[in-house]
């Protein structure tokens, strides 16, 4: 029993709630959600040394005994993930001061903040498959408020398809549960993986799987269920996207890769055998959208598919190399997009379009963005020393230790195609003629953009260069992730 | 637009209170039997908007001269405030606590923490409620 | 009774599923009403059936239902009551600006190339 774990959920929910109140004093809401989202980082942070010292904290609602009461679960995956969204959370709201609009500042844009990162950590947290569902919801409520904040046209348009794939989505989500339920009579996920083991996995729970795969599919925007993504990514304002980009698909990935490492490992053969499929024709879908886009947003857009096909991958190949790698890297995705979807917000701002044919020369002002440009795109492509370097070099050394030779050298090959469509960008946007410039620019709106992306750059390099550091921290991850009967131990016998 | 249909409003203005009590009624309920704060929100809600189908809704804002929003914050901070009460006490996050009393026209009753987080229940479902409707209603 | 309600949660799939693939869109808000009522009534099912016993376990009780299926059940009608309401809002204001509801007429395309 303990408290603390909840408390990076809590906080921007309590948070989120007095943002509800003066909704008109742009001063007080910019400091309050700033000031919560530094508390929740604090309570973060110590609950990740928490967690590395004394193993997975849990904790059950309402003093109910473990399996049938709501149980949250703060591993070190959870925390790991808990940390980075409350910091990318940060640093998006401090960019979002400058080209949010007060317009959108005035209309709860802030509690929307808030309530999504709650949603998230709480869907990082829970240890109860249908609490995950409620956190879900809690998140594409948040989510459904912060795409159409604005109302414009385009906004209008795309959020009513986004909301109408969630909706499908959250109901076949619940049909699965139901289903698991009627099998494993429970809903508390360490019991389930410690039922699904006695029954010994028989092929109706693999149907419950592939179910799974694809309610957490759609929202993590794998083959064949990413159409949606790009055209309703692409409505929102640039604040919100690097949000949805940097944490959403996340939070689907993240299920997909709890789901299939706690409860499905008895018919590897099937269901990690399918994950692998689809990961790979992902990894084909996002490389042919990021490549034949001239538009900077779908570019960027396109590599979040690429990356969620990669990352799953590497859950795909179940040994420790690869899970570790997947962790590494699902993280360095956060941040990395997060970073990447500022700097080309503030490419738009700059030339006042999306189109990568009008713009050209902006090395010859701005040449720090470029630079700064540059670094993470090749973060992004993975070259080392940089922050995308260790995971894939894991997930590559994980998928040779499976056996699956040619799709390693595959995963390595998309790199490159993925380090072509961002450098892409720095070639049509940085080099060459004088292109279009916006004439509303105006400098300290520019610093008030450019500061805090310059800040998440520095974190994705330290990411990356500190890979030392971090190490021990992704090696308990991926113990965890590897071996279900820890985290069962855990949570049912209360052991520390 | 204002219609003038006086049977329509002389009923409302008896039948919402007589729904309003109701809402009450249920939310009280809810304690042993079917009922409680989602459900009593709801008729609650189903009140004023029978309000505002007899009038209209510039005169049921004049009427109730409430910001729903603040109905939903403080709801919400009802629910948590309730649920992490017992984190202070050194219990499990949504812990609840009764005990029996004896009050003066009542007798024993049974006074239950999970009564407050159900009227923060209540209080999010009646602005949330409110808050569509108005939305919806406002250009006309 | 287990294929009563099988077959009621089929027919309400089906009908979420034409409703859904009609072109107007209220048409289609009111097939995700119904596809997430058939999903209610499937945990129900799936939660078994015990007939009029009560759902509460307390001293003496021997014959109860499974309660967490109803627990569910609220939660997730909750859930969906305020996403439909959700929806509408936006339905409606969508219909305002752009003048129609037909989802063929929605195709985003003027922002790609």
């Amino acid at each position: 029993m303990n408290n603390f774990l909840l408390l990076p959920i809590l906080i921007p929910f309590f948070f989120g709630m007095i943002l509800l109140f003066g909704q008109k004093k742009l001063g007080y809401q910019r400091i309050t959600t700033l000031l919560g989202l530094m508390i929740s980082i604090i309570c973060a942070f110590a609950l990740m040394l928490n967690v590395n010292q004394n193993g997975p904290q849990i904790v059950t609602f309402g003093n109910w005994p473990v399996p049938f009461g709501i149980t949250m679960v703060s591993d070190m995956v959870s925390a790991l993930l808990v940390l980075t969204t409350l910091v990318l959370a940060f640093f998006i709201v401090w960019y979002g001061f400058g080209s949010i609009g007060k317009e959108r500042e005035r209309f709860f844009y802030y509690p929307g903040v808030m309530f999504i990162v709650t949603g998230v950590n709480g869907a990082f947290t829970t240890g109860d498959i249908f609490n995950l569902f409620v956190f879900f919801e809690v998140l594409l409520m948040a989510s459904y408020l912060l795409i159409v904040l604005g109302g414009e046209k385009a906004q209008l348009r795309e959020s009513i398809k986004y909301i109408l794939i969630n909706v499908i989505s959250s109901a076949l989500f619940v049909i699965t549960v139901a289903y698991l339920y009627s099998v494993v009579g429970t809903l508390n996920m360490a019991d389930i993986s410690v039922k699904i083991a006695e029954i010994n996995q028989p092929g109706i729970v693999t149907v419950i799987a592939v179910l799974f795969l694809m309610v957490f599919g759609m929202k993590a925007a794998i083959f064949p269920l990413y159409f949606w993504l790009p055209s309703a990514y692409a409505a929102p304002p640039i604040p919100v996207l690097a949000l949805f980009g940097a944490l959403l698909t996340k939070v689907g990935v993240y299920a997909i890769m709890r789901t299939y490492t706690l409860f499905f490992t008895h018919d590897l053969a099937y269901t990690h055998e399918l994950l692998l499929i689809l990961s790979i024709l992902t990894i084909v879908a996002g490389s042919i959208g990021a490549l034949a886009h001239f538009d900077v947003k779908q570019i960027i857009i396109y590599n979040i598919v690429i990356a969620v096909g990669v990352i799953l991958f590497g859950v795909a190949q179940m040994n420790e190399a690869a899970l570790e790698g997947a962790v590494f890297y699902l993280i360095h995705d956060m941040i990395i997009k997060a970073a990447l979807f500022m700097l080309i917000g503030i490419i738009i701002y700059v030339t006042g379009t999306t189109n990568l044919r009008k713009m050209g020369g902006l090395m010859g002002n701005y040449p720090a963005l470029g630079w700064f440009y540059l670094i993470a795109a090749l973060g992004l492509a993975g070259v080392p020393p940089l922050s995308g370097f260790i995971g894939k070099l894991l997930i590559v050394q994980g998928g040779f230790q499976a056996g699956n030779v040619w799709t390693s050298i595959f995963i390595l090959a998309s790199s490159l195609v993925v380090l072509l469509s961002v450098i892409r960008i720095f070639i049509y946007a940085f080099w060459g003629e004088q292109g279009q410039l916006s004439s509303t620019m105006n400098k300290s709106t520019y610093n008030l953009l450019f500061f805090p992306t310059i800040g998440l750059v520095l974190v994705s390099i330290l990411y990356g260069v500190g890979t030392e550091i971090i190490q021990p921290f992704m090696n308990e991850a991926s113990k965890v992730l590897s071996d279900p009967s820890i985290y069962s131990d855990a949570v049912l016998k209360g052991g520390k | 637009m204002k219609i003038n249909n006086v049977i329509l409003q002389f009923t409302a203005k008896f039948v919402f209170f007589i729904i309003f009590f109701f809402a009450v009624h249920i939310f009280f309920a809810g304690h042993y039997t079917p009922g409680g704060g989602f459900v009593g929100g709801l008729v609650t809600a189903s009140a004023i908007v029978l309000l505002i189908i007899a009038f209209d809704l510039n005169t049921v804002q004049k009427l109730l001269p409430i910001n729903y929003i603040y109905v939903v914050a403080v709801g919400l901070i009802l629910a948590l405030g309730t649920a992490a009460f017992s984190m202070f006490v050194g219990e499990p996050f949504f812990t609840h606590f009764f005990d029996y009393f004896y009050l003066p026209l009542f007798g024993k009753t049974s006074l239950h923490t999970a009564a407050l987080f159900d009227l923060g229940v209540y209080l999010v479902v009646v602005g949330v409620t409110m808050t569509i409707i108005q939305t919806i209603g406002e250009d006309e | 009774m287990e294929i009563v309600m099988a077959f009621a949660c089929g027919f309400l799939f089906m009908s979420a599923v034409y409703l859904i693939l009609s072109k107007s869109l209220l048409r289609i808000i009111i097939g995700t009403g119904l596809l997430s009522h058939g999903a209610h009534l499937l945990i129900l099912t799936m939660g078994g059936f015990g007939g009029s016993n009560p759902p509460v376990l307390a001293d003496g009780v021997t014959e109860y239902v499974d309660p967490l299926p109803q627990a569910l059940i609220l939660t997730a009608i909750v859930i969906s009551f305020g996403v439909t309401a959700f929806f509408l809002v936006l339905a409606y204001r969508a219909y305002q600006e752009l003048k129609t509801d037909d989802m063929t007429q929605m195709k985003g395309s003027e922002n790609h190339e």
